[in-house]
């Protein structure tokens, strides 16, 4: 059963309320973040027919939401996601190395999940750290100036934070 | 040493930390615009400034302030766009995570100025933890008397909010934004009208980019002469050029703009020269949508003058010998750099990031990448080259928000200035293949 808590619902009403009365459809793209967080790392039509409940809208404009931003995933994914940057500036400083790397290592193409489940591949278009490059988002936050040892390094930080919280 | 007004004291321990920022002087701007100045004093100085936009357009901030509908009993809004996604572009993002404070301060000067009671952050939301420390500032500044009713007693109210975006470049273009904003999908509008008149959730708004919004806090300072004062003719002020690519020393700059592109690259107050000893050969000055210039037209004109990092420099000769000043973000190829390949992953931007409401971008933007790749990858033929040519000239002006525009330019641009490593592309299909361009012609001899 797809439900926020209620410390969850709190922080939905605390979104609401940024928005004059009326007007808490604005609402939808903050609280799909919450839900994705909070059910599983993707967004699901249950999830997305329960973010709508919440917001007292129709399902269909959440869905024409959810599915026009990039960040919101619409199919299972991994713990963790790879979030690689290859536009311009990244490409200048090798991204497709540590795409191609990313594989051997894992042996997941972009779009991808290893077969445990852990780690999904998805190369994203520019995210606003040229100057760091390569680069990828892991969840809330960037990983910059890539090399392959920093990819050994991640996937090893994963691999022991997963073990750490079983 | 330049003159910094935005990132002087970006640098100082905790300045994140609103007691920090205010020992630093911070807020001083507020209390001088609240209790000394009426709200069109504030514009009046914004206008003398000369300050233009500076997410991409250059449009002068007053003058696009002047334009606010009034009409009694209709809130007002500034929104902020902090959607920062043009590729080369990490300007904001640099100022908004080291010294937040500025951000937040410039907003409710701005915000006064137009008569605005509530004003929105919205913020790509790849920029996730800067959400945080962006709401950590505004808990401050509320906490202290900066936000909320009655500030400083003049009787003026203002909240601040923060609203994340997901994913999509599009939403940098303003009415997109506001759409995006009302929960909605990013679907540029059509104009008029414009945001001014009929904007957030129909009422008058103005749409700012954070840099600009930043700029306002040195202004109400130091008055808008002060800032006129800074750089040459209408490029006035300072600009923060987010540089990346084969440089020595990537990173946010704070300029006044009275310096050429040669010293930006090679003095060691900014770039530091051409990375691992290698040549310049390209350079895409104002993010991903401008047009790239071979290293001889980068750093002179074609009627031969020293190009100066201005708005107007950067401009002269037009798209045949010049470029833009764009959105700050400098992006630096070096003579190993294949343009071929680097035009086809801004191609596959462009479509990726393409709302979809106008056929010539949509399908143009995805025809385009497809023959790219195929030219890349030694499958192209020289037709294909006339082809991409007319494919961008015919999106270009054709389409309701300029992302058709941004999507024609690089590609015009590339095959312009680089037609002939286009050609070589088509008649070595085995280099290709093995990624040998072998390509060292554009690089210039100038420093070393």
């Amino acid at each position: 059963m797809i439900r926020f808590s209620d410390d969850k619902l709190n922080e939905v009403k605390q979104i609401i309320a940024r928005y004059p009365d009326g007007k808490q459809k604005s609402a939808i793209l903050p609280v799909l973040h919450l839900a994705q967080t909070e059910f599983g790392g993707w967004l699901s039509t249950e999830t997305m027919d329960y973010v709508a409940s919440v917001l007292q809208l129709e399902p269909i404009e959440v869905y024409e939401v959810a599915t026009f931003y990039s960040m919101y995933n619409l199919k299972p994914v991994g713990k963790y996601i790879f979030e690689v940057c290859q536009t311009g500036p990244c490409m200048l400083n090798g991204s497709d190395e540590i795409i191609q790397y990313i594989y051997d290592k894992l042996k997941i193409r972009p779009g991808e999940t290893t077969e445990d489940g852990m780690f999904t591949l998805k190369t994203v278009e520019c995210l606003g750290a040229c100057g760091y490059a390569p680069m990828m988002q892991m969840g809330k936050n960037y990983r910059e100036h890539l090399t392959k040892e920093k990819i050994d390094h991640i996937i090893q930080e994963c691999q022991q934070n997963l073990a750490a919280k079983n | 040493m330049a003159k910094k007004l935005l990132l002087e004291k970006a640098h100082i321990e905790n300045i994140r930390l609103y007691d920090v920022y205010r020992r630093e002087g911070g807020y001083r701007s507020v209390e001088k615009a609240l209790k000394k100045m009426t709200p069109d004093e504030v514009t009046e100085e914004v206008k003398k400034s000369g300050l233009r936009g500076r997410g991409g357009a250059g449009f002068p901030t007053g003058l696009k302030w002047s334009f606010l509908a009034k009409p009694e009993g209709v809130p007002r809004y500034l929104v902020v766009n902090a959607d920062e996604s043009e590729p080369g572009t990490f300007k904001d993002r640099y100022l908004m995570e080291f010294i937040p404070h500025l951000l937040i301060e410039g907003m409710i000067c701005s915000s006064f100025a137009l008569g605005a009671n509530r004003s929105y952050i919205y913020i790509r939301g790849e920029y996730a933890w800067i959400v945080d420390i962006l709401e950590q500032a505004i808990t401050e500044a509320k906490n202290n008397g900066w936000l909320g009713k009655n500030i400083l007693g003049s009787g003026y109210d203002l909240e601040i909010f923060v609203h994340p975006g997901a994913g999509a470049y599009i939403c940098g273009e303003e009415t997109a934004l506001l759409e995006s904003l009302e929960g909605k999908r990013g679907n540029p509008r059509i104009k008029p009208p414009f945001p001014a008149v009929k904007g957030l959730w129909d009422c008058p708004t103005v749409v700012n980019n954070v840099e600009t919004i930043a700029a306002v806090v040195p202004i109400v300072n130091d008055s808008g002469d002060a800032y006129a004062k800074i750089g040459i003719g209408k490029s006035t002020g300072t600009k923060l050029i987010s540089a990346c690519g084969n440089i020595n020393k990537p990173g946010v700059f704070e300029i006044d703009m009275t310096i050429s592109v040669e010293e930006f690259i090679y003095s060691d107050e900014y770039c530091g020269g051409i990375a691992n000893g290698r040549k310049l050969k390209a350079c895409i000055p104002g993010g991903s949508s401008v047009p790239i210039l071979p290293a001889n037209l980068l750093l002179k004109t074609a009627k031969g003058e020293q190009r100066m990092m201005t708005y107007e420099s950067l401009s002269d000769g037009g798209f045949q010998t010049g470029s833009m000043m764009g959105s700050g973000g400098f992006i630096v190829l070096d003579d190993r750099q294949c343009v071929v390949r680097h035009t086809y992953t801004l191609a596959r931007f462009y479509r990726h990031e393409s709302c979809g409401q106008c056929s010539p971008c949509r399908e143009g933007t995805g025809w385009m990448e497809r023959i790219l790749l195929n030219i890349e990858n030694g499958k192209g033929k020289m037709k294909d080259i006339d082809l991409l040519w007319d494919i961008q000239g015919k999106i270009e002006g054709n389409t309701i928000c300029p992302l058709g525009d941004a999507a024609a330019w690089p590609v015009a641009a590339a095959i312009r200035h680089f037609r002939d490593e286009f050609e070589w592309h088509v008649t070595n299909p085995e280099d290709c293949l093995k990624r040998n361009y072998g390509l060292a012609n554009y690089a210039d001899a100038l420093p070393a």
